[in-house]
């Protein structure tokens, strides 16, 4: 049985700027980032769906060390985003000064937009990822 | 299915930049745990070795092997478990199998890391190897990053104001600093106090570099064997790993409904409790997976022996230090020992096993009348693995 919605396709439409996932027949759960598997119930009924990419933050955090080839990026910052549709997803904070960061974030209003992480030696090509902006 | 007996110990120095290779640390560790077990290496039916990033500091695979044969093991079969830091842990749950099951009476268990030649840019990319390189690693998550997130949820769900957790947190790393100066095997033996912990760097907000375990080089080893050759053969008090449990969940954000708790530890504790027969309030003395302060918080609370949201406090009233109601990490933990990712499950099983034979008075860290101890270890995501061993 294949993937409904592989790595290579869900990267690709990232990359657009589209934030996709899935949605289960048998319980209308939404997952994302993609599995073989509904992530709540386990179904392999799934549909493949747009997301708004709006949703709030959960968590995030400020990193001022980098893994070898990424240390241009620091600081960067990580964050946990709840989508409007349900599922979880981890992505990139940005336009917002990381000194200023506090834990009056959590629960604000970001949207999703995709970038791209142009991958090292160990990674098998690029890799798209969320990039989250308080919504206006 | 038999019991299965912890027979002798070996253990090298955790440290920064060892002059030795894996497979000597491993072989040294080893040959020490079949000595102290009053045994050859030709006695020992067949090896299992946690072991993550051998392939990256020195381009190594299959340390099992060539340290089995180094120290006489020769041609028995040599596994080497991955289960990123846990790897250690599950492979001595995998040798209590294959001896309960009575295919083979006596087998080395034992773990190697040698994570400081890789230098800090190249060790933190491959531990990284641990989260989802397809959905998390394209943001940069790193492991400090990941505990960092919980922290937040943490202290946004149970209502604790971030400033008096960081100073609970910082509390973790000064009880550990203090117990791990006096473990002659420990990396960092230096005492710290609140004040060192908050005003050290930022490394992923809100840790700062004094919540973080070290990278680290070393191994730990054991025998382990039926109860029956224990009996022939031993003449130390015995110690039996008598609870295994193991669980695995998948990538942090597929986790949500559970966050900051981590539902396989509670999966994999129940399994241990159960086949040992235990509650948590019948365990005396625990090392856990404290990779950073907040995850002590965490696992103590799935481990059973605090309600949610309440272990800063039970660090803060002094209940997880020797004397207190759950002595925990009394080695140090991962904090001051160090953390070779391979060796931390074994090394576990090394120090519950020493304070179960009450061989730590010495030291000045013996748990009196520990009878009962609890291991946990994570790796990545969510691999979990607990050990319940006994003096009886």
């Amino acid at each position: 049985m294949e993937y409904k919605l592989p790595f290579k396709e869900y990267n690709k439409a990232l990359r657009e700027n589209r934030l996709l996932g899935l949605k289960c027949d048998k319980c209308g759960s939404i997952t994302c980032p993609p599995k073989m598997a509904c992530q709540e119930c386990g179904s392999l009924d799934l549909d493949k769906v747009e997301l708004s990419g709006r949703g709030k933050v959960v968590s995030f955090t400020t990193h001022y060390i980098a893994p070898m080839g990424r240390e241009n990026e620091v600081p960067y910052t990580v964050v946990l985003v709840e989508l409007e549709e349900g599922p979880w997803l981890l992505g990139n904070l940005i336009d917002l000064n990381p000194s200023k960061m506090s834990m009056d974030l959590l629960g604000k209003e970001v949207t999703a937009s995709g970038r791209v992480y142009p991958g090292d030696m160990f990674t098998n090509g690029p890799i798209s990822r969320p990039v989250f902006s308080l919504a206006e | 299915m038999r019991k299965v007996a912890v027979l002798g110990l070996g253990h090298t120095k955790f440290c920064f930049n060892s002059p030795k290779t894996q497979v000597e640390m491993l072989a040294e560790a080893a040959i020490d745990a079949i000595t102290e077990s009053n045994l050859t290496p030709r006695d020992i039916q067949s090896a299992h070795i946690g072991n993550c990033l051998g392939t990256f500091c020195e381009g190594q695979a299959t340390v099992s092997q060539f340290a089995c044969d180094d120290i006489g093991c020769s041609n028995i079969p040599a596994i080497r478990y991955e289960g990123a830091c846990a790897s250690g842990t599950i492979a001595v749950r995998d040798a209590v199998m294959w001896i309960a099951s009575g295919y083979y009476d006596i087998v080395l268990v034992g773990g190697v890391e040698k994570a400081t030649a890789m230098g800090t840019p190249l060790a933190t990319r491959t531990f990284c190897m641990g989260t989802d390189s397809r959905y998390e690693y394209g943001a940069g998550l790193t492991f400090p990053g990941f505990f960092a997130l919980l922290c937040r949820i943490y202290s946004a769900k149970y209502g604790i104001p971030m400033e008096k957790l960081k100073t609970q947190m910082a509390m973790v790393s000064v009880q550990s600093h203090e117990y791990g100066r006096k473990n002659p095997y420990a990396q960092i033996q230096q005492e710290i106090n609140i004040d060192d912990v908050l005003k050290s760097m930022p490394v992923c907000t809100p840790l700062q570099l004094q919540d973080c375990c070290p990278f680290s080089d070393g191994a730990a080893a054991a025998v382990l064997c039926s109860e029956e050759v224990a009996k022939k053969i031993s003449n130390k008090k015995p110690v039996y790993i008598t609870g295994i449990g193991m669980a695995t969940s998948g990538k942090m954000s597929s986790q949500y409904k559970y966050l900051p708790r981590i539902r396989a530890r509670e999966l994999s504790v129940q399994q241990a409790y159960s086949m040992a027969g235990i509650k948590p309030d019948d365990v005396d003395i625990c090392e856990l997976h404290d990779c950073f302060s907040i995850a002590s918080f965490i696992a103590a609370e799935s481990l059973g022996f605090f309600e949610y949201g309440k272990a800063p406090e039970a660090w803060e009233k002094g209940e997880t230090r020797i004397e207190g109601k759950i002595p925990i990490n009394i080695s140090g933990g991962l904090k001051s020992k160090g953390h070779p990712i391979g060796a931390t499950g074994v090394s576990q099983v090394y120090f519950i096993t020493k304070q179960l034979r009450e061989e730590c008075v010495e030291q000045g860290v013996q748990v009196e009348g520990a009878k009962i101890g609890l291991i946990d270890t994570l790796g990545g995501d969510g691999t979990i693995c607990n050990l319940v061993l006994s003096a009886d």
